[in-house]
């Protein structure tokens, strides 16, 4: 159809188009009511079904969110019991280590004080009895008269005397001396005795310490218990901080990962051959040097699991004690011999380094045959043993991939549904944005619509007037 | 769960892998290297010396290569010189690209001179050699100046099946000739690519030889 065709009137396009305008025009305002009706009731079904979407969004929206609170709370109960059953364990064991020998302490205490006491008892000053003859010599110093006999006697009395107080000075000066020993003594009694009440002092105050702690953690378990929007908000916060710290380690452990493959994918070439490929681009020695590092992360992960360090299997820490040793030994016996083959690996990787080096050499000519053997002859040892080493390490390091690991599944649940929430609320906003929008479009067309029309309109609005003006004197003139 | 079911069907994967042991064939590269020993140009044998040593250090373990020469009837098995599907193990290979080294050195120094110029023999020796070794991808070069000179009798106005072939004419040096007239030259080069074309292969030549690179992109 082109333009020609709208031309009815021959050789006139502007009356042909006059003529077609007015038809539309009438056609327009006798299909007004109808038009109208069919835009509003259009969009009108546009604006409610976007309404009633975003309303089923944001039910959603508010499910997801409701369950969102539901998981991180499950969770932060879940990390908040686990630090507080640790922090019993400690108090059990500082109370197995200090009270379990509180008997024994307090026999030593007993002891020591018995001891400090026996030693008090000897220490104490007896004062020396005067010798009972004392009143012999009072009678015979009171015998009359000037006997030479008694003066003979007197002087004999007195020279004994001071042989007995010279004997008893001394012997009060050894007991003295021996009072001063037991004090002596009692010193590393009174010394110990302290020391034994500083390490209860100790245990006690290590006891009390431990006890605030757990006090505050179980406020923490109590306001996730009760569910408070605090404790979401902590939680949520914590859980994104523990997503990106986790994300960063586990992209730190690919690259590990990464070096590790570098290690052993030439290597695997020698035992699956080079151009052994599994799919079209996928060789077989990527394929079975991956396997292995895998195999290496999934023996660290039971291994971490086995030791209680992380919970991703709970079936494995719910395992008894005496299995678990056995699979921490058998876990770590497996991880160890895939070390010593990775560190195998690296070592025939530097000798196949060393074959290419010298049949490269020996293709590009006879002066880079000497300057590559001269190369690969100097310092090839520290390579060699840098890349056992690596091969060696490796494993165990990426063994610990298994911390971050779980806390990066364990945040992912709260950051997914943090996205989701958020999609879902930018789905509901859209919706009612496109729902306001056409309903506004709608109006604007109406308008529009009787824009074009204005014409008729406006004849019709004034016969209206004036019929009306007609009527009214009519009825006037009637009363 | 996923995880170990990843790791379920990779082992099949590499179980089905062992049981079948053989290398994927469209994976390997197959080069099949003509080298010109007529009249003068044999004094350019230094320059295809290079270009195979060049070769055999960009040719992986698994990969086919075989030199052989152009000489008055080049359609035999006799005219080629060293031929190896390199082993899959890349110590193996190497050993092997040392032996073929050497076996090239010898072929240098002892080479003489023929009398006429048979590529077109050589071209289908080189089609049949390649389509036998299976290779994915194949790849012939030729080292000559272009210039075919045949012997009374032999016919070699015979189309050629290039399909899934590229073909690199390498150091096409220029005749006495050519200096006189470059269009020689030029039709020279133009009737080997509409040949090479037409048969359905790919043409591509490479005169500077510190650009060789193109033969194994």
């Amino acid at each position: 159809m082109s333009f020609a065709d709208f031309v009815i009137i021959p050789n006139n396009p502007f009356a042909s188009g006059l003529v077609i305008f007015v038809v539309l025009v009438a056609v327009m305002y006798f299909a007004r009511s109808p038009a109208h009706l069919a835009i509003s009731s259009f969009s009108r079904v546009i604006h409610n079904a976007m309404r009633l979407s975003a309303r089923a969004i944001m039910r959603a929206e508010g499910r997801l969110n409701e369950r969102n609170r539901e998981v991180l709370l499950a969770q932060g109960r879940e990390a908040v019991e686990r630090i507080i059953e640790r922090e019993f364990d400690r108090v059990d064991v500082t109370v197995r280590r200090d009270l379990a020998e509180y008997p024994s302490l307090h026999r030593r205490l007993s002891e020591e004080i018995t001891r400090i006491d026996d030693d008090y008892k000897e220490s104490t000053e007896v004062p020396p009895e005067p010798p009972g003859w004392v009143k012999a010599v009072d009678a015979v110093a009171k015998i009359p008269g000037k006997d030479p006999m008694v003066a003979s006697i007197l002087e004999d009395i007195h020279s004994s005397m001071v042989k007995a107080n010279t004997q008893a000075i001394e012997e009060y000066r050894k007991s003295s001396h021996k009072r001063h020993e037991h004090l002596k003594h009692m010193m590393p009694h009174w010394r110990k005795v302290r020391s034994v009440l500083g390490q209860v002092d100790k245990s006690v105050h290590s006891l009390l310490s431990r006890s605030q702690k757990i006090d505050r953690h179980m406020d923490e378990y109590e306001s996730i218990v009760k569910g408070s929007d605090r404790a979401v908000r902590t939680l949520s916060s914590s859980s994104l901080t523990q997503f990106f710290i986790s994300a960063l380690v586990l992209a730190i452990a690919v690259g590990g990962a990464i070096v590790n493959f570098q290690l052993i994918e030439r290597p695997m070439q020698e035992m699956v051959g080079a151009n052994n490929y599994l799919m079209d681009g996928v060789k077989t020695s990527y394929v079975v040097a991956l396997v292995i590092i895998f195999v290496e992360m999934s023996m660290g992960l039971f291994l971490m699991e086995s030791m209680r360090i992380t919970r991703l299997f709970p079936i494995i820490g719910a395992l008894n004690d005496k299995i678990r040793v056995r699979m921490i030994i058998a876990f770590f016996f497996i991880l160890t011999s895939l070390a010593l083959i990775e560190a195998g690996l690296a070592f025939i990787r530097e000798i196949l380094m060393e074959d290419e080096l010298r049949t490269s050499a020996a293709l590009a000519g006879q002066a880079a045959v000497a300057a590559a053997q001269e190369a690969t002859t100097d310092f090839l040892w520290i390579s060699t043993v840098a890349q056992m080493g690596l091969g060696f390490v490796l494993p165990f390091a990426l063994m610990f991939v298994a911390i971050p690991l779980e806390s990066f599944v364990h945040s992912l649940r709260t950051v997914l549904g943090l996205i989701g929430i958020g999609v879902l609320r930018t789905m509901a906003w859209m919706l009612r944005l496109i729902g306001s929008v056409i309903k506004f479009i709608s109006n604007s067309i109406i308008h529009v619509y009787d824009l074009v029309i204005f014409a008729p309109l406006w004849i019709e609005k004034t016969i209206k007037q004036k019929t009306t003006k007609e009527d009214a004197v009519d009825t006037a003139s009637a009363y | 769960m996923k995880k170990y079911l990843l790791l379920a069907v990779i082992f099949s994967a590499m179980l089905f892998a062992a049981c079948s042991n053989e290398a994927h064939v469209p994976n390997t590269h197959g080069v099949y290297m003509l080298v010109d020993t007529s009249g003068t140009y044999t004094q350019e044998l230094e320059q295809a010396q290079r270009i195979i040593n060049f070769t055999l250090s960009k040719l992986n373990p698994g990969d086919t290569f075989a030199v052989a020469r152009v000489d008055t009837g080049s359609f035999s098995e006799k005219d080629i010189v060293m031929k190896q599907t390199f082993d899959d193990r890349p110590s193996a290979a190497n050993q092997q690209k040392r032996k073929f080294r050497d076996a090239i050195d010898t072929f240098i120094k002892n080479a003489k001179p023929s009398s006429y110029t048979d590529i077109t023999g050589g071209i289908l020796q080189a089609i049949e050699y390649l389509n036998e070794a299976e290779t994915g991808k194949k790849t012939i070069l030729i080292f000559s100046d272009l210039k075919e000179e045949l012997s009374k009798g032999f016919v070699r106005d015979i189309p050629l099946q290039l399909n899934g072939f590229r073909v690199v004419a390498v150091n096409v040096t220029k005749l006495r000739s050519d200096n006189v007239d470059p269009r020689e030259y030029m039709t020279r080069l133009e009737t080997w690519q509409t040949r090479v074309e037409s048969g359905g292969g790919t043409w591509k030549v490479i005169n500077d030889l510190s650009r060789l690179e193109p033969i194994f992109n």
